[in-house]
């Protein structure tokens, strides 16, 4: 059987995000599960994400795996030279599973071509984070009931955000979503993803400014803007205080609406949003363990 | 036609008994085809013209190399640097096939990323790419799945 590794939110079909979304509800309900009794699982983090890691090995050992790794490459041998192929075969030999971190792009693409496990990426430079995806998708649904008809609005850098671009091409497989952009005028969503929402019919819409608009939202995915993303540090300092949300924003917005982040946040959600019954980025991270159990559970044919 | 227009024109475009002649490179690519094919690096005999007038690409070149018959992937490599190259496969003095170079949908090798942080620029590794559009040419990276561009592409 053709191994099922994880690498590109675009790997999965339709059917398969929805089984993920139904294996994170089971989980959910009931995360003590012995499915990875015997297994040993590789976490191997090339650069540090403690979040991303935690809610892996934590997920890992709610189903009663064991974890093999480094959580960052200055104690492994990848500190003296030893290339990701090498570390891969080397690792795929010991392990049932690769969960991998690393800051190049497409390491986790090639990674899953030598390893004889399958492997999950959990984030390869900018390009893709799929698991953040579907703990996303999971959020959405939880808080909605469904994934079709979503108005969304996505918030912040939407050039750079890997996150903001793989939930755009997941939640487009669902019935007419509509997707609302803003953004400050450096980092708005590339010119490739409105041609596939066009070529797709879907609607969209680009707003300059961060207000009343967003009383139409279900789901308000915010980002950080980041101030290396500036070619000119002025207009960092004309944008940075622009693109916040506020509780008094919140006053004319649908009942349903709930606020996600992908954290860590800086200050683009005000402290004062948190006691909001619409803020949702908190348990937006619980999600990710459930669904990240349910993704390891699906990739290892567990259930 | 008079004769001794007749032997200038013979002459310019002289005959090779076997072998291939690459007809409609870009006069500026012409180096560079050079280069991919390694026809530097080899033993056959080799003309070529630069600058030749032609009415689609302004200037062109033509490279004639005897004995020689390039294999599907060395054409790949063409294809992607002059896209309106023809290929004449001769024997004994005559065209036995004519070739149009074409973009195939993958490539490769050949070119390399144009992402400094893709894996394939830190790392031993052969390039893979879906070829998005081919005119004007835009290569999709199979690993980091950024987009490299005409003016981006550089040959492995
Ligand atoms: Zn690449």
């Amino acid at each position: 059987m053709k191994k099922k590794d994880l690498i590109s939110i675009t790997d999965y079909t339709k059917d398969e995000y929805l089984r993920i979304m139904e294996l994170s509800r089971e989980f959910e309900q009931n995360p003590n599960q012995d499915l990875l009794k015997g297994k040993v699982i590789a976490s191997l983090f090339f650069e540090p994400s403690t979040r991303t890691r935690l809610s892996f090995e934590t997920a890992i050992s709610r189903l009663g795996g064991r974890i093999v790794g480094f959580s960052d490459v200055g104690s492994s041998s990848v500190s003296k030279g030893e290339t990701l192929h090498d570390t891969i075969r080397m690792v795929s030999n010991y392990a049932d599973l690769i969960v991998m971190r690393h800051p190049l792009e497409g390491s986790a693409r090639y990674a899953a071509e030598i390893s004889s496990v399958p492997v999950i990426n959990a984030g390869d430079g900018a390009n893709q984070h799929p698991t953040q995806t579907l703990l996303d998708m999971y959020s959405i649904l939880k808080t909605q009931g469904t994934l079709d008809n979503i108005n969304i609005f996505m918030v912040g850098d939407l050039k750079y955000g890997r996150t903001v671009h793989s939930l755009l091409m997941a939640l487009s497989q669902f019935e007419k979503p509509v997707f609302n952009f803003i953004a400050p005028y450096e980092l708005q969503m590339p010119e490739e993803y409105k041609i596939y929402l066009q070529e797709k019919g879907i609607r969209y819409f680009e707003h300059p400014e961060f207000n009343e608009i967003i009383s139409e939202a279900d789901i308000i995915y915010m980002t950080r803007v980041q101030k290396e993303r500036f070619s000119d540090p002025i207009e960092y300092e004309k944008v940075r205080n622009v693109y916040i949300l506020r509780n008094q924003m919140l006053k004319d917005t649908k009942p349903n609406l709930r606020i996600l982040h992908p954290l860590p946040r800086v200050n683009e959600i005000h402290n004062d949003v948190d006691a909001n019954d619409k803020a949702y980025y908190f348990e937006q991270a619980r999600n990710g363990v459930f669904a990240r159990e349910a993704i390891i559970t699906h990739t290892m044919n567990l259930k | 036609m008079k004769d001794h227009i007749k032997k200038k024109l013979k002459l310019k475009v002289s005959a090779i008994k076997d072998g291939t002649v690459i007809d409609h490179i870009n006069a500026l690519s012409l180096f560079k085809v050079i280069k991919i094919l390694g026809l530097d690096k080899i033993k056959n005999q080799i003309t070529f013209g630069t600058n030749l007038d032609s009415a689609k690409l302004g200037r062109k070149a033509i490279i004639k190399v005897s004995d020689k018959f390039f294999k599907d992937d060395e054409i790949d490599k063409i294809a992607l640097i002059a896209p309106h190259a023809k290929l004449n496969i001769i024997e004994d003095y005559e065209v036995v096939e004519k070739r149009i170079v074409e973009i195939p949908d993958v490539i490769h090798g050949i070119a390399k990323c144009f992402n400094p942080k893709c894996i394939t620029n830190n790392e031993e590794i052969s390039t893979c790419f879906q070829v998005i559009s081919k005119e004007p040419v835009r290569l999709k990276c199979h690993y980091c799945e950024k987009i490299t561009g005409q003016d981006q592409i550089k040959i492995k």
